[in-house]
């Protein structure tokens, strides 16, 4: 309510707020706005466009956070979001009133050409100089009346973090029509431009800033070609270790107490269609948004605290190479990593990549990185089908065989990424540009608040679309519900169930399909229910078994026994196990996947585009490997 | 005063920018980023796989890979 109450009331002003990436932007923004964001996307690219609001002598100013660029020329198509959104050309975006125009103050020398370019923009303007602590640690000094007098527009001092100067600078909001504009306009050719730029720098730079000595020490640690090249390989066992092994707990407390509730709800609802309902779609499909939240937050908690303290780009610098090879950038690298353990926190980890064509690439291929949920799958059909004995010394054939599985995963990550980018997504080189801002402690609200946005976008975005889903998958698995033939134990009617149900037909109906890899409508209904989750194959495959899902053992059996009950040949042949190995290795069967694709790419086109491209490279890799397999065989 | 590229610029050594000889979004993206005419600009060091390199110029630290920086002139004082 008070939410609606607020955008009734029409703001008396809009501020736009522009500045190059680490320019202290954000953290302006939080100050004056308070928690009070609101995030989304400008329509059709992944950009994010947040707004939010302050209150200044009782009046409401609506700021507008804009894209970091560092100059006016669309290069980017986050620049290309600021020219527009300037220009009043975003529908949805009414142009800015007036400009907050942030500045590092270590970087003036540089971010002035900047200025000279906002400045012709010809709205009230008013610069902010950030950071001023560390310029002053570092021993420098700008003389702000003259800067003030040189640009011919307000000039405010601002420690961001520490809310100093954030007064004085609400003081100028209250009237932005009322500040000074400069009398001449900075030149627009480039080497007057420059003229102008090194005559404001002569007057106003007192005193240049040193080099930070903390900076430069640590970097020589973290920079080193040895020491740093061993951090980030630690940094990130230690990222693989958090989100694969130390969130399993949290995960596992999430998923005994969606299943406490579970069996709670169908014992105290009258047993029938509702209980189920409640029980297998309601409460299941709730359980299986919150059971990605303890990754997310782990996740997001460490990755945006090495970013605001300065760890990230440096990261990005030590393995930039390896990922230029395939196109893409060094911070490409966590969000592939952390897709190992699963694509959702891992596409959403492509935040921090600046340039949207190496994040949409990014978010394109994660799902071939072999994630937690193919695990089970793997068990299963390895353990039942590869012979448990060793190969050479240690190594056992089973082993191998599931190294194998994640060698292919990624090595088609980096072939569809190089292919990707010279195809799709091909466009003219960007310049590669990387900042490697001095190491801060981090302004820990910024921190908590970042963390929290992660957590409660994929929560309200994607947990949405996912909790519907399920409950359309559940609803499939469920209906129409033809009465189990008398006599029938409770495995059998549980398996005559799902054959007449929809989802069941559906499973036999894309068996023509599916034949040429060599599979049978059971597992086309496995790989229908799959599309909820991968291991959710493994139940299904067990209901349609008769088995017991808890009973691996009879399970692994059931599947290496089952024949053909025209040919009486052996459903599962090695030819058929390798290719449905083969399948799950490349095909997007994860509708969380999907829905987080949808979140941070703010259009169906991509996840549409994902599924097509891994569902082709599924089927055509499944059906190679079951004629090969089959032919060495025989 | 020897003219040369950005990229060959050897670890530890400060030059001074002569100009981009890059195509149109390239060279207005490095005039952004401060390489213009006259700027002093010192190779700090190499990535451990020898690409990108990290530059400062203008009060900041940035990175730039071997095609970005063979488009940028330099003259090695002295």
């Amino acid at each position: 309510m008070a939410e609606a109450s607020m955008d009734a009331e029409a703001p008396t002003v809009r501020l736009g707020l522009l500045g190059s990436p680490n320019s202290g932007k954000t953290t302006l923004f939080n100050a004056l706005t308070g928690l009070r964001a609101k995030v989304g996307n400008y329509p059709g690219v992944t950009v994010e466009r947040r707004e939010g609001s302050t209150r200044v002598d009782g009046r409401l100013v609506q700021v507008i956070d804009l894209p970091g660029t560092y100059g006016l020329d669309p290069v980017s198509p986050d620049e290309a979001v600021v020219a527009r959104v300037l220009a009043g050309e975003v529908a949805e975006v009414a142009p800015p009133d007036a400009l907050i125009l942030t500045v590092d103050s270590c970087s003036l020398e540089r971010s002035l050409w900047f200025v000279a370019q906002a400045l012709r923009l010809e709205l009230p303007t008013c610069l902010v100089l950030t950071m001023t602590d560390e310029l002053t640690a570092r021993g420098g000094r700008i003389d702000l009346e003259r800067l003030s007098a040189a640009l011919g527009i307000p000039v405010v001092s601002v420690v961001g973090h520490r809310g100093l100067g954030v007064e004085e600078l609400r003081g100028q909001l209250r009237d932005p029509a009322a500040w000074e504009r400069p009398p001449i306009l900075p030149p627009n050719d480039p080497s007057e431009r420059q003229g102008w730029m090194e005559s404001v720098i002569e007057r106003v730079l007192v005193q240049r800033p040193e080099r930070d000595p903390l900076t430069a020490a640590v970097d020589r640690v973290v920079l080193h070609p040895l020491g740093g090249s061993l951090l980030f390989a630690a940094v990130m066992v230690f990222f693989f270790q958090l989100i694969f092994a130390w969130a399993t707990p949290a995960m596992d407390a999430i998923d005994a107490a969606m299943g406490a509730a579970a069996s709670g709800a169908k014992t105290l609802l009258p047993a029938g269609l509702l209980a189920d309902f409640v029980s297998d779609g309601l409460i299941a499909g709730v359980g299986s948004v919150v059971i990605f939240l303890p990754q997310i937050v782990l996740l997001f908690g460490v990755l945006y605290l090495l970013e605001d303290v300065g760890y990230m780009a440096r990261a990005a610098f030590v393995v930039d190479r390896l990922m230029g090879r395939i196109g893409l950038e060094g911070r490409a690298f966590v969000a592939l990593l952390s897709s190992y353990a699963c694509a959702v926190p891992g596409i959403m980890a492509t935040r921090t990549i600046p340039s949207p064509r190496h994040r949409l690439v990014t978010i394109l291929v994660a799902p071939l990185m072999t994630c937690s949920a193919r695990l089970p799958v793997y068990a299963l059909l390895i353990g039942a089908f590869v012979p448990a004995t060793m190969a050479w010394g240690p190594l056992g054939w089973q082993g191998l065989a599931l190294l194998a599985l994640y060698l292919i995963g990624a090595a088609a990550a980096l072939v569809a990424a190089a292919v990707l980018n010279r195809t799709v997504l091909r466009g003219e080189a960007m310049p590669f540009v990387l900042e490697l801002p001095p190491y801060r402690f981090p302004p820990l609200r910024l921190w908590a608040s970042q963390v929290w946005g992660a957590a409660s976008a994929f929560l309200r975005r994607a947990g949405t679309i996912i909790l519907l889903v399920s409950m359309v998958l559940w609803v499939l698995l469920t209906f129409p519900q033809v009465p189990a033939p008398p006599g029938a134990n409770e495995a059998e009617a549980s398996r005559h169930a799902l054959e007449n149900s929809a989802a069941g037909r559906l499973g036999m109906a894309i068996e023509p399909a599916i034949a040429p890899l060599g599979f049978d409508w059971k597992i086309g209904v496995g790989l229908v229910a799959s599309l909820a989750a991968r291991e959710v194959i493994v139940a299904t495959l067990a209901q349609v078994y008769a088995a017991s899902e808890e009973d691996e053992v009879s399970l692994r059996k059931a599947v290496r026994e089952d024949r053909n009950p025209r040919t009486g040949e052996l459903v599962f042949t090695p030819a058929t196990v390798a290719s449905l190995l083969v399948f799950f290795v490349f095909a997007l069967q994860c509708m969380s996947t999907l829905a987080v694709m949808r979140r941070e790419t703010n259009s169906w086109r991509w996840p549409v585009f994902a599924f097509g491209y891994l569902l082709a490279l599924a089927y055509g890799a499944s059906f190679l490997t079951y004629r090969i397999v089959d032919a060495l065989w025989s | 005063m020897t003219d040369l590229y950005l990229s060959s610029l050897p670890v530890g050594s400060i030059a001074t920018v002569v100009g981009v000889t890059g195509k149109g979004i390239q060279a207005s993206r490095l005039a952004d980023l401060g390489f213009l005419p006259g700027t002093p600009v010192t190779c700090l060091r190499r990535a451990p796989l020898g690409d990108p390199r990290l530059y400062e110029l203008r009060g900041v630290q940035l990175c730039l890979r071997e095609a970005e920086a063979a488009c940028i002139r330099v003259s090695l004082d002295g």
